[in-house]
């Protein structure tokens, strides 16, 4: 039986008050893993995204590359 | 740990004031990205527009100035022909760049200026309020056309691309858009594609990136880029219209 790849594993942090809340990054994940955070607000007055399941990433990066304020750096672990 | 993606270094940390969602943020970012990459941020001059762009200066890490309304391939012009040595951009809005900055741009790139033009066209007028622009779709609602462009009345929205690639000058032109991490890949290869046919002295070259504008369409970011795939692209067909050839 063929080995399993390596699972690759990501860490993906938000610059939270810098964040809009526009929600571009929570319909680029693949893996549906980043979510508006409802029962936060942040300086700018929105809810900022986070991630609610930081073991799913992937390192993809394409939460980064929708992001319009440059909030996300993605690290691959 | 490797990180694999981080903010550049050819953006500030100015805060934007731009709309949730709008996309004129990935397309600073990509611009950012690519001056990096080339080396060029050092040596970059950029031109913002009057729009919702028109604090472009404050966000761009490098030296920037401020044209009058349409006026941003004018004032490249001079500063590249002053310093030629320079890697000078414009970045522009549609209705900066299609409406009254029309002669501008069609000469500028007449004459074959060496400079980059980045055309955000969200088929609106942002920062004034949401006005009919003249890329606006038929049928579209504007807060000056309530009911929906009439072509009888305007006519049909301008395509940019197509018209500046029969331009002899023009030695690059490209249409792209943001909607998904696919295009916005797809995006940056253009830009770096652009940029790179000035810094090799071949010509003009302009990325037209179809664009969001969710608070003036009425739609949220999501569906905004939902509305731009399927109203905008296919009037305004994405692809490479123009590059320069290769030498054999």
């Amino acid at each position: 039986m063929a080995k399993a790849k390596p699972k690759i594993q990501g860490r993906v942090t938000f610059e939270e008050d810098r964040c809009k809340g526009c929600g571009l990054c929570v319909n680029a994940c693949p893996v549906n893993i980043i979510s508006l955070d409802n029962n936060k607000i942040n300086a700018k007055g929105y809810h900022p995204a986070t991630v609610t399941d930081m073991d799913k990433c992937i390192a993809c990066a394409s939460c980064a590359l929708m992001c319009p304020d440059v909030v996300i750096t993605v690290e691959r672990l | 740990m490797a990180i694999v993606f981080q903010k550049t270094r050819g953006l500030t940390d100015v805060e934007t004031h731009y709309c949730p969602g709008c996309t004129h943020g990935i397309v600073h970012r990509l611009v950012g990205e690519v001056l990096e990459e080339l080396g060029v941020l050092d040596i970059a001059i950029g031109v913002a527009p009057v729009g919702c762009a028109v604090l472009a200066y404050k966000y761009f890490n490098c030296d920037m100035h401020e044209a009058a309304h349409g006026r941003a391939p004018a004032v490249a012009t001079g500063i590249k022909r002053v310093h030629p040595e320079n890697f000078v951009f414009t970045y522009q809005g549609d209705g900066d760049l299609a409406s009254i900055g029309t002669a501008e741009i069609v000469h500028a790139a007449h004459r074959g200026e060496k400079i980059s033009t980045i055309f955000i066209n969200n088929a609106i007028y942002g920062m004034t309020g949401g006005q009919m622009a003249p890329t606006t779709l038929v049928g579209q609602k504007a807060t000056t056309a309530p009911y929906g462009r009439d072509e009888a009345h305007c006519g049909k929205p301008i395509r940019i691309a197509e018209m500046l690639a029969t331009i002899d000058g023009a030695k690059f032109v490209e249409r792209v858009t943001v909607t998904s991490p696919a295009h916005v890949r797809k995006a940056k290869k253009a830009i770096k594609e652009c940029f790179k046919v000035q810094i090799e002295g071949k010509g003009f070259g302009i990325v037209e990136v179809l664009s969001t504008c969710p608070t003036n369409w009425g739609l949220t970011p999501t569906e905004a880029l939902k509305w731009l795939e399927d109203n905008m692209i296919p009037y305004y067909p994405l692809g490479n219209f123009k590059r320069p050839e290769e030498v054999e």
